[in-house]
């Protein structure tokens, strides 16, 4: 018995089916493109070393203003001639080379430097005849083909200025494979002391986040709250670290608790406070991290049965009893679940350390140092990006594929009944003094901010000033706002329909490679903004495989919407792969059997129904896009001005008050998206969501 | 009523099997096996059998949502096996109704019509004629979730008639109506079928709702053809032990050929003999086995054969026995037993059954 005809007939069938291959077609070309591929230029890059040869060039100093000399003075090759550079070691050490110069030698970036010196240089070359000749090295610029191997190393070239130009040296560039530079990091001090920043900062942000977040829930599922203020700001709390950008926190903390801080120096009266460090960041990754986890146990927690509560207080266990041999244990891989999510989160945190890390430098700030410092070591980074992209991919995949199935094998299924909260004054007091203060804490630190843009000067002259407004919009403000939200507002539509498409094929359809477009689309769940962004540099700047090809895109807005794109798409696909599951199948198959086409099932039936999930995509990426910054921040160009970068930078300079500005204008922003989309969803939005039926 | 314009296609399955994979032993097995079929434009053909038989993977394989690993199949005279479900002449009826919850009746029947690019008007003539055929004339605006589940099973078949198919195709679709108003709606579906005069392939695990609908039956069992006839041949002349126990109840009593002429064969059973009107001819002295319906058997203080009442027990339009011959236990309802002797649990009596009503295995 085979399959090979129904395999044959499924084939036909799909090719049958044009608007379906080619979608799948573009997908696959989307997904290599600009997740895959990155990701593996780094692993290449890493392993790649580009070893750099010093040669000295046959150079000599002059006044002519002619290009090409032959060695008895006349003009050299005829046009189109091939031409060859002499190299020679200076010490000895290397075979001499020649250079086909193919009407350059790349050392065209050489001319600015040596224009400077005050004198003409010219380039010892040899002709495919056999004869030399000297090229003006004035001229070389006007050349644009510039062979891939031959490059000169723009530093050197500058430490000849003004020194006899017959010592000009040329470093050339060739590659090999190499597993050095992993053992060569994992020796550089910086590495080491970022990767172990990086892991002591994931595990206390993850624990304290874990300790805060199981506080907020146990309280709000278990204990009588009788205030509907304290239930109210439960809700704000857990929504604002969606709303803000990443780094508020960040801003407010430095405000707040910073050297001039209003509440470490005005009401404490501590003049020497220090913020900045590691405490610093786990304070306000915590602040940032800790409401999903809150809504993630909250979850939980609910699905817990209270009858197998009640069976051991009825046995005689206190409540703390209760709460360590029951509840803890039924929540232990949800709350490890919880504690890896943050982990990821905090692992992946450029922000934040990057306000206010101080000399507290974690992978991510260090890749970012390495690539935009003085030290351009791209080997380095890449190899960092890559050990930071394995850390977060091994606890992604425990998270995913251990502790998520054994949360839902202990927590399936729904409570039998409503549970008897807690009245008992001993437990409900405490537990919710507790939670107020952190709220308030946290709607303080929100507030802090567009206080901070409205005071003339913070720490000194707190009278209301607009003057940061009018700096922030003087010093292109408006572009920055208007880059910022059309980069953003192109990328939203493009990354819900993308994701719902991938949703319906990953749901709904079979084909070879399904697995692949499910994987892909979860991996970028897991990769750190950073690692994408030295990805996207390295993959994207000399085109693709260093062949030119799409270079263009690179440094343009496209590739900052692909990244707003990429960034976006696993939260979006994983909402519509969870409304499509709610769909009964027949619905589209009725569809598919009545006469339509997978694009017509799609545009008519599945999209309509799962319409909420798509408008709640557009949503969510706009506002991920608009405070999107760490692998933004890698690939922006002057060109373009995003907000988050702009609040980046003013930090940096200390001038906190604009960085306010901008914060509190895209609070606002992206509050008012979200209030849209709320609005929308409770008017315009289907209850009719088809439920499986029968079967 | 001039709903149906066009002529009714037949359908014929030329051997086809489906192949699927074990999920638990990973090995391959036949779900669907060597079925023949040819179905006459216009009749009513029902697929029965248990769950697991493979009566929906034939109806998947005829709409084109699954892929036949042997065989060919051909609608009209037409092999089909490379077109996608969309590209076939089919209209199916699902058993969760799969209307769009984001229309209404009217778009919801309108939906394949505008798919073809009916004109405007014609639309609306055809949707409102086919409404009033299921008898939702006026229903046009309503959303599918504000229809009770009988009206969404009309708006279903109306959707799936309107567009005029070559065979129209119903996947268990009365399972989830409750069982007063599934006697309803299949009497409803035979009226429209007959009058559209449309050729209909019905899937169902029900046997009683395959008799009372079927030209013919097609019992399946473990992906192959159990026996094909119509509902009165399958229900009186069952080939197998497997048919007759799952069409209706049904009494077996072994035993050997005495002797076989005439059209009569009488068997020596341990508690006795009977006869068996059949037209098969077997040897003396032949294993065989009598089928026997539980209302074709009377019983009675004499009679055929002797027996013991183990139960009885009264359930309003008929007594219902369960009657020890021998080792082997006999089922008996007795119709209208208001007017004759009822035996109680315990005592003896003797069965009896006409040799026309009775069947040889």
């Amino acid at each position: 018995m085979s399959k090979r005809q129904s395999a044959a007939l499924d084939r036909k069938k799909f090719f049958g089916d044009p608007v379906m291959v080619i979608t799948i077609v573009i997908l696959f070309i989307f997904l290599a493109l600009f997740i895959l591929y990155p990701l593996s230029m780094l692993l290449v890059d890493s392993v790649l070393i580009k070893s750099n040869d010093l040669y000295s060039v046959g150079a000599y100093a002059g006044d002519a203003e002619r290009v090409y000399y032959t060695e008895n003075g006349d003009v050299a090759a005829e046009e189109n001639a091939q031409i060859f550079a002499l190299l020679t070691s200076p010490d000895g050490s290397l075979p001499d080379l020649l250079a086909p110069l193919y009407r350059s030698t790349g050392l065209f970036a050489a001319k600015a430097q040596l224009k400077d010196a005050g004198g003409a240089l010219y380039l010892k070359v040899v002709n495919s005849q056999d004869k030399s000749a000297y090229i003006a090295l004035g001229d070389l610029d006007a050349v644009a083909e510039v062979p891939l191997t031959y490059q000169a190393n723009n530093r050197l070239v500058r430490d000849m200025n003004g020194i006899d130009p017959a010592t000009l040296c040329v470093h050339i560039d060739s590659s090999s494979w190499t597993l050095d530079t992993f053992p060569r990091i994992f020796k550089d001090y910086t590495f080491n002391n970022a990767l172990k920043n990086t892991l002591v900062l994931g595990g206390l942000t993850g624990l304290f986040s874990l300790l805060i977040g199981l506080l907020f829930a146990y309280v709000d599922v278990y204990v009588h709250i009788r205030s509907r203020v304290s239930k109210r700001l439960f809700d704000v709390v857990s929504m604002l670290p969606v709303v803000s950008p990443p780094f508020v926190l960040s801003l407010s903390m430095i405000l707040l608790f910073g050297r001039g801080g209003l509440i470490t120096r005005k009401l404490l009266g501590i003049y020497n406070s220090d913020v900045y460090g590691m405490w610093g960041i786990v304070i306000v990754q915590t602040l940032t991290f800790f409401p999903v986890v809150y809504l993630m146990l909250k979850g939980l927690l609910k699905n817990i049965d209270p009858s197998m509560e009640e069976a051991a207080r009825d046995m005689g266990a206190s409540r703390w009893k209760v709460f360590t041999t029951v509840t803890l244990p039924l929540m232990l891989p949800g709350l490890g679940n919880a504690f890896l999510v943050t982990f990821i989160e905090s692992v992946a945190d450029f922000a934040n350390p990057m306000i206010i890390g101080g000399s507290y430098d974690t992978l991510a700030t260090t890749i970012y140092l390495r690539i935009t410092g003085g030290t351009y070591d791209i080997n380095g980074a890449s190899a960092m990006a890559v050990v930071l992209l394995f850390l977060t991919l091994f606890m992604f995949m425990i998270q995913k594929f251990v502790l998520e199935k054994k949360t839902a094998a202990t927590l399936s299924g729904k409570a039998s009944r409503v549970r008897m909260l807690i009245e008992d004054k001993s437990v409900r007091y405490p537990l919710t003094v507790l939670c107020m203060g952190i709220s308030a804490f946290v709607v303080l630190m929100y507030i802090a901010v567009p206080f901070g843009a409205l005071f003339k000067l913070w720490g000194r002259d707190y009278s209301l000033s607009t003057r940061w407004f009018e700096q922030m919009f003087r010093e292109g403000g408006w572009k920055a706002f208007k880059d910022s939200f059309l980069l953003s507002i192109i990328a939203s539509p493009i990354t819900a329909l993308l994701s719902m498409i991938i949703s319906y094929l990953v749901v709904k359809k079979k084909f070879h490679g399904k697995g692949l477009i499910e994987f892909v689309s979860m991996l970028a769940m897991a990769v750190p903004g950073t690692v994408l962004g030295v990805g996207f540099i390295r993959g994207f700047s000399g085109g693709i495989f260093r062949t030119g090809f799409l270079q263009s895109i690179y440094g343009t807005g496209a590739i900052l919407v692909i990244v707003f794109v990429v960034r976006s798409l696993p939260v979006g696909t994983r909402s519509g792969i969870s409304a499509l599951r709610q769909i009964d199948k027949s619905i589209e198959e009725s569809a598919y059997d009545m006469g339509a086409g997978s694009g017509k099932v799609f545009m008519s039936v599945t999209l309509p129904l799962i319409k909420d999930s798509f408008f709640s995509g557009l949503v969510t990426t706009f506002v991920r896009s608009i405070t999107a910054i760490s692998a933004v921040i890698l690939l922006v160009t002057p060109r373009f001005l995003l907000i988050t970068c702009r609040i980046n930078e003013y930090a940096e300079k200390g001038e906190f008050g604009v960085a306010c500005a901008y914060a509190t204008i895209l609070i606002a922003v992206t509050y008012a998206a979200i209030l849209i989309m709320n609005i929308v969803l409770k008017y315009f939005g289907t209850s009719r969501v088809a439920k499986p039926s029968g079967e | 009523m001039a709903v149906q314009n066009k002529v009714p296609k037949g359908v014929k399955l030329d051997h086809i099997s489906k192949i699927y994979k074990d999920p638990k032993t990973g090995k391959d097995f036949y779900a669907v096996h060597d079925v023949a079929l040819d179905i006459a434009p216009g009749s009513f053909v029902t697929l029965l059998g248990p769950s697991g038989c493979g009566k929906t993977t034939t109806l998947r394989m005829i709409a084109g949502f699954e892929s036949p690993d042997e065989g060919e199949i051909y609608l009209g005279g037409e092999a089909i096996n490379a077109l996608t479900p969309n590209k076939r002449d089919t209209a199916m009826v699902f058993q969760s109704y799969a209307l769009f919850p984001h229309y209404n009746v009217f778009d919801n029947v309108a939906y394949g019509l505008r798919l073809r690019k009916v004109p405007k008007d014609e639309i609306t003539r055809r949707v409102t004629a086919i409404l009033k055929l299921v008898e939702l004339s006026g229903m046009e605006q309503r959303m599918t979730n504000q229809l009770s589940g009988g009206q969404q099973q009309r708006v279903a078949l109306a959707r799936a008639l309107v567009v005029e198919p070559g065979v129209l195709l119903f996947d268990e679709p009365l399972s989830n109506l409750d069982a007063k108003l599934r006697v309803q709606m299949r009497t409803e579906i035979r009226r429209i079928q007959q009058a559209l005069g449309i050729t209909a392939i019905y899937v169902t695990h029900d046997q009683s709702e395959a008799m009372s609908i079927s030209d013919q039956i097609i019992l399946m069992k473990g992906g192959v053809i159990a026996q094909m006839g119509s509902p009165m041949e399958i229900y009186y002349h069952p080939v197998s032990e497997f048919v007759a126990d799952f069409i209706g109840e049904c009494n077996f009593l072994k035993g050997q050929v005495v002797s076989s002429s005439g059209g009569t064969t009488v068997i020596q059973l341990p508690a006795g003999k009977a006869a068996v009107s059949t037209d098969k001819v077997s040897t003396p002295g032949e294993e065989a086995e009598i089928v026997v319906r539980p209302e074709a058997i009377t019983i009675a203080e004499t009679g055929m054969l002797p027996c013991k009442v183990e139960l009885s027990c009264f359930m309003g339009s008929y007594q219902n026995y369960h009657v020890r011959v021998g080792d082997t236990l006999v089922k008996i309802t007795d119709n209208c037993p208001v007017n004759r002797r009822i035996f109680s649990v315990g005592e003896e009596a003797y069965i009896s059954f006409d040799a026309a009503c009775a069947h040889l295995l």
